[in-house]
């Protein structure tokens, strides 16, 4: 088993299919991409494959260390320039195809005229420490 | 190691402890610790007088022998003697414990922590869990927390405003895992209750009761937010909010009118109406006025100017929104409620999306979408 990253994207990612900001969309169509999410995260967690899921908020700040005695440096909360994760969803699969094959179901979650939204996803496997050898 | 010369000092050694007065018994437990002693330092440096030795040796050992019964004799006398902790100073010291754990030198996710620690006996890694953080990070916090009030003494009484703050934090963060942190501020706050007589402290065991009895009608199946007007009544504990009404009257009754009090008023108007619409919202308004005297909160002046616009309609709340600062938390969200009530619907629909974008909570943040959703729904079919 490897631990694999989905990563959803505020902006960044190239444009959706389906690509109609949420606020467009109708409250139930709103409700239906929610329970897909969480339908696919339960049927996951059935099937053993499931780690985390979390939202993040829009606002992020790059920070770096600007030296002895002086406060960090940061660009401030300018989301316009900024690729942005909008949430993430950490799965523990089989092999790389699996990931592949969950982030396409993930992608097609339903939008707005609840069709498939067809949206980017990031996928991206987690470096695991080295297996442990005994002789 | 002279055994012999040993055996034949016996008997003198004895001898002398009986007649300085020792009971004999004592005096040869004394003579044979003397004796153990010298087989242990006698052979790397004997004594000029061995007999003198051993006569010092056990005397001083019959001295604190005698000493030793003696005070434990006296310790259990006064076990005796003194009268048994009656429960009025037992409830005193889980007070002192309230005290010491809201301490003002703590940070108030320590003080929280502790509270829920000390007082509330819940484990290190039921508080974890209920804080998302790992057992390791919460066994530190706990630990540091402990350190900064090691020294504290109590000479004088605690500030229960600080308790009732960390209390209140304690229920505000609401369920998570295996622990339902309401429930558990309420206990806690109950215990309080029981403890100290302060209309304050019955004022916000009577808001979070009656908070806590709305949760079931709080959140919709799907975990989404349902706004208080779209509440299904029914869904309340009815006896939970009567519980809480009774206990603010009480408290009200005395006169020292204070913050929790005055929220647990206006929590028990929203809770005694039968239906939304007849919400007393001119009441409301009023308890509004009295706790932003008491407070001078700009989050009271915000929640206040929704009452406003409920009383004297929206524009009359728009006018009181116009008087706070706009970087408020929510108050997007009342801007574009108080819009829509008053038929501005695109404006209402850009602020729902703006306050959806602000939002720090998932539900918080789906709820206010749809809300923007529904009014650029309503906009695009006319």
């Amino acid at each position: 088993m490897a631990k694999y990253l989905l990563l959803k994207h505020y902006r960044g990612a190239p444009a959706a299919v389906n690509d109609v900001p949420m606020d467009q969309w109708s409250p139930e169509e709103i409700s239906a991409h929610v329970q897909y999410m969480n339908d696919f995260a339960a049927r996951l967690e059935t099937t053993g494959e499931f780690v985390d899921g979390q939202a993040l908020a829009p606002g992020g700040a790059w920070v770096r260390y600007d030296g002895e005695g002086r406060p960090p440096v940061t660009d401030g909360p300018f989301a316009e320039t900024k690729d942005l994760i909008a949430g993430w969803m950490i799965i523990d699969v089989d092999s790389y195809e699996r990931a592949v094959e969950l982030a396409g179901e993930l992608s097609a979650a339903p939008g707005a005229g609840g069709k498939p939204i067809h949206e980017w996803l990031e996928v991206r496997p987690f470096l695991s420490a080295p297996p442990t050898i005994t002789e | 190691m002279d055994e012999v010369l040993l055996r034949s000092l016996t008997p003198g050694v004895l001898a002398v402890l009986v007649r300085r007065g020792a009971d004999f018994a004592a005096a040869e437990d004394a003579v044979q610790d003397a004796l153990v002693e010298a087989v242990r330092v006698w052979p790397a440096g004997p004594p000029r007088d061995p007999k003198g030795w051993l006569v010092t040796v056990a005397w001083r050992r019959f001295l604190d022998a005698t000493r030793a019964d003696a005070a434990r004799r006296r310790r259990e006398v006064g076990v005796e003697e003194e009268p048994a902790p009656g429960p009025a100073a037992a409830a005193d010291d889980t007070l002192q414990l309230y005290f010491l754990c809201a301490h003002p030198s703590l940070s108030p996710s320590s003080a929280v922590a502790l509270t829920l620690r000390a007082v509330g006996g819940l484990t290190t890694r039921q508080i974890a869990r209920a804080y998302l953080v790992p057992e390791a990070t919460m066994a530190q916090r706990i630990s540091r927390a402990k350190r900064t009030v090691s020294g504290v003494r109590f000479d004088r009484p605690g500030n229960v405003a600080t308790v009732l703050r960390v209390l209140y934090l304690v229920f505000n963060e609401g369920y998570s895992g295996d622990v339902d942190l309401s429930a558990e501020a309420i206990r806690l706050t109950r215990q309080l209750a029981a403890a100290i007589d302060h209309p304050e402290v019955a004022g916000l065991l009577a808001l979070m009761l009656i908070h806590h009895a709305r949760r079931a009608g709080r959140t919709a199946p799907d975990g989404g937010l349902v706004p208080l007007a779209e509440q299904d009544r029914g869904r309340w504990d009815t006896a939970s909010i009567a519980e809480g009404i009774a206990i603010l009257q009480a408290a009200l009754a005395r006169d020292r009118l204070g913050e929790f009090q005055a929220q647990a008023a206006i929590a028990a108007l929203h809770a005694d109406a039968p239906t939304a619409e007849e919400t007393d919202w001119v009441q409301i308004v009023e308890w509004y006025d009295e706790l932003a005297r008491l407070t001078d909160s700009p989050v009271v002046r915000l929640n206040r100017a929704v009452a406003v616009g409920e009383a004297d309609g929206p524009r009359a709340g728009l006018a009181a929104l116009a008087a706070l600062d706009d970087s408020l938390p929510r108050y997007t969200a009342v801007a574009a409620y108080l819009h829509e009530r008053d038929g501005d619907l695109a404006t209402a629909a850009g602020l729902y999306a703006e306050a959806a974008r602000k939002a720090s909570d998932l539900a918080e943040r789906d709820h206010l979408t749809r809300q923007a959703a529904r009014l650029n729904a309503h906009h695009r079919s006319r």
